[in-house]
């Protein structure tokens, strides 16, 4: 078969797997988080755990929910790190060094999942499993939690209630996150995902030469890594491991993972408000962006302009030969379209179109389709500042699915837009105007600037992917990164909740002669003009210092 | 507001520990339990193939660079070459994985794919421009168990004449070790180096 009608094959048969279960998926969410019936293992957890589970919560306590079980995660998996040298299975692997500790702790429970470590020589099996395994799951089921709650504020009229944090987490966790991980392993481990606590394997090669190689739990992890759109590797290959990715199958399945769940929430968001055209809309302009991005992605790296990929031939360094220049960037758009963050190839060596795609995504604020959660609360911000925007131009108050767009609901939206801007400009900005930076640096001239953009955009976005060049174990790169991980996760975060309350306060309005319809093609191009808007106003010099200058070089 | 968070912490702290036990241990040992039965347990372990006697011999997932004993007589296909490699053709370093995330135009990466194509040419006898891609650039993982069809064919007439066997034998093999796209369409062709590797000693005895 030619090369590219497989490569296209290969979307079309991700868009059409994601139909298929786009309606029984979305809608099973969106009973998850609506049924008043508890299971008899959530029962008895609620007993444990001293939750009432009927009592429901005003934003304000829902938010400290989040806070506060975000901020204990911290705290144990960097003491289940600095205490390795005594826990079982930690193979030799000593104490984890603090600011190393300290970043991986934060970069795991924000679901960032960036890596400055190299897994196979610093973390044995305990802290694989207990430590990140455990904030691969709830990270990620906190980030629906939140849009299921923003859900609610559009849902719910004049009450000051959002629902129960410890609820929707434990739902999630219980009958989404588990189940299907657990089904995706088995599923992944057939196809060659190892799964052993053995240390490692040694093997005597046709040379005679013995090697060890390592092993670890991949299976339970690799199923939520993807699922969670988490994306921290038990491996330092991460996807790209054949141990984590052993061939073209196992890696659509990982991309199917990522894009699952965001994907299928925009559904559970039209079955909750009633009206499932809503959430059609919000997913086909993610559809577009992500198809949009793959092509411009594809066409630059099947026509590399650096010497040095020409004078190999093709643009493959960095890249696996089981899944050349689609499946690689297949991969590589939708996990910084997520917030995934793993890599089956390296971004770093990509060309200067598809390295700024990757860049780009990330820089939209990760909705095509974003993040579990993450992504649906993401782009109704979006839609809100884009309702916002229309009646400015019509003069009058804007109405989003009949709720008022009043100077609380607009002033919450901003804030949690602009934090990931501030947060990657200010970083970047910092980071470059540092002599030391320079020496960090693993390619020089604008591909060295977009290292830096790429390491803020990630950690600000919560991605978790790099260009990998740069180094990144400087207490200055520690620590700034994790502050961008930290702020922007939560400051988001609690403008979305407080949206989501004062949204729920709200009277329904009913739609009038002059109300905006949000579910036609119309709402789709304006959500999708503000998306493209905002991030090139803000983003336009960055990206044209770096990938930009690369591209057209 | 303090007693508030306070309160919603302590919460937290039971919710996370209980969790734990059930994502962070009960969940993984339970996918290893499954994972232990017959048809999944190969792959659980690593895809390792075992010789007659017992021993390891690799694993079909990952490929590491054999190191032949006289290099003017190297029976070997050899893998991709990998960043983390003292040498610009190798040997592998299986114990770490990884890349050399340089870019199209760092000019390491340039001097480096140059130098692995004179190389490649003169251990195969054949014009440098004729040495493939991925021949030349180093994997995302530094332990690619496959080459292209096009670097397998390069290789052929080397290995048929220090192993003495025939051209249509070692292509044979290649044709054996080699699969198409999975499902016919996702990936690319590959030929795999470690089983093809084994199937030429093998050929050889």
């Amino acid at each position: 078969m030619n090369d590219t009608l497989a490569g296209i094959l290969q979307i079309v048969a991700m868009v059409g797997l994601l139909a298929l279960v786009y309606k029984p998926l979305g809608d099973y969410m969106a009973r998850i988080f609506t049924t008043t019936k508890h299971w008899r293992v959530e029962k008895a957890l609620y007993k444990l755990i001293r939750v009432d589970p009927d009592a429901e919560q005003r934003w304000t306590t829902y938010a400290t929910g989040v806070l506060g079980f975000s901020f204990v995660g911290v705290v144990l998996l960097y003491l289940l790190q600095r205490l390795q040298a005594f826990l079982p299975m930690a193979f030799g692997h000593g104490a984890v060094t603090p600011s190393v500790a300290f970043n991986t702790a934060i970069s795991f429970v924000t679901n960032t999942n960036w890596q400055s470590y190299v897994p196979e020589s610093t973390l044995g099996n305990t802290v694989q499993m207990a430590g990140l395994t455990v904030q691969n799951v709830v990270s990620a089921t906190v980030g629906i939690a939140v849009a299921i709650a923003l859900i609610r504020g559009f849902v719910r009229s004049s009450t000051d209630r959002l629902g129960n944090f410890w609820v929707d987490l434990t739902r999630g966790v219980i009958r989404l996150m588990l189940p299907i991980s657990f089904v995706a392993a088995i599923v992944l481990i057939a196809t060659g995902v190892v799964m052993s606590f053995h240390s490692g394997v040694t093997i005597t090669g046709v040379d005679g030469m013995q090697h060890t190689l390592p092993l670890a739990p991949a299976g339970s992890q690799e199923s939520i890594k993807e699922l969670g759109t988490n994306g921290g590797g038990i491996f330092n290959a991460n996807s790209a491991h054949p141990f984590e990715n052993p061939n073209a199958l196992s890696n659509f399945i990982e991309i199917f993972l990522e894009l699952v769940i965001p994907v299928c929430l925009t559904r559970t968001f039209g079955t909750m408000v009633r009206s499932t055209r809503q959430g059609t809309v919000l997913a086909a302009v993610m559809g577009v962006i992500w198809t949009a991005f793959i092509a411009v992605a594809w066409f630059s790296e099947a026509h590399p302009n650096g010497p040095a990929a020409q004078a190999a031939g093709a643009a493959l360094e960095g890249k696996e030969v089981r899944f050349g220049i689609p499946s690689s960037i297949l991969f590589g758009v939708s996990t910084t379209g997520t917030s995934t963050g793993a890599v089956n190839s390296l971004h770093d060596s990509y060309t200067g179109g598809a390295g700024g795609i990757t860049i780009l995504n990330m820089l939209l604020g990760e909705v095509a389709p974003g993040g579990t959660g993450t992504g649906l609360y993401g782009i109704l911000v979006i839609a809100i500042i884009g309702v916002f925007l229309a009646g400015l131009m019509v003069g009058r108050t804007p109405e989003y699915l009949g709720k008022k767009l009043g100077r609380v609901q607009v002033t919450a939206a901003s804030i949690s837009i602009l934090t990931m801007p501030a947060l990657v400009l200010i970083g970047a900005g910092l980071a470059i105007a540092l002599p030391s930076t320079l020496g960090a640096l693993g390619n020089s001239g604008e591909h060295g600037f977009s290292e830096v953009l790429y390491a803020y955009a990630s950690a600000a976005n919560n991605n978790g992917s790099a260009f990998g060049g740069l180094t990144v174990t400087s207490d200055f790169f520690q620590v700034t990164l994790g502050l961008a991980m930290l702020f922007g996760r939560f400051v988001p975060i609690l403008a979305v909740l407080a949206l989501a309350g004062s949204l729920a306060k709200q009277k329904r309005v009913e739609a009038g002669a002059g109300t905006l319809p949000t579910d036609g093609t119309m709402f789709g191009v304006l959500v999708g003009g503000t998306l493209i808007l905002v991030a090139a106003l803000t983003f336009f010099p960055a990206l044209a210092l770096g990938p930009i200058a690369e591209a057209l070089s | 507001m303090l007693t508030m968070l306070w309160r919603q912490t302590a919460t937290g702290l039971r919710v996370l520990v209980a969790l734990t036990v059930l994502c962070g241990i009960v969940y993984p040992l339970v996918v290893f339990g499954v994972a232990q039965l017959p048809g999944l347990s190969g792959p659980a372990g690593g895809s390792i193939i075992h010789a007659a006697n017992g021993t390891a011999v690799g694993s079909s997932l990952i490929g590491v660079d054999p190191v032949p004993a006289d290099p003017a007589a190297d029976p070997y296909f050899h893998t991709r070459p990998s960043a983390s490699s003292s040498g610009p053709l190798g040997p592998t370093d299986t114990t770490t994985s990884g890349g050399s995330n340089k870019s199209g135009f760092n000019q390491d990466l340039l001097d480096t794919v140059n130098q692995r194509r004179e190389l490649i040419a003169k251990r195969e006898g054949v014009n440098p421009a004729l040495v493939p891609p991925d021949a030349v650039t180093a994997s995302a993982s530094g332990l690619d168990p496959d080459i292209s069809p096009a670097y397998a064919a390069l290789q052929v007439a080397r290995v048929a004449r220090v192993t003495g066997l025939s051209e249509d034998t070692v292509r044979g093999l290649v044709a054996q070790s080699s699969s198409g796209r999975v499902l016919g369409f996702l990936g690319e062709p590959t030929v795999n180096v470690t089983t093809l590797n084994l199937a030429v000693q093998e050929a050889r005895h």
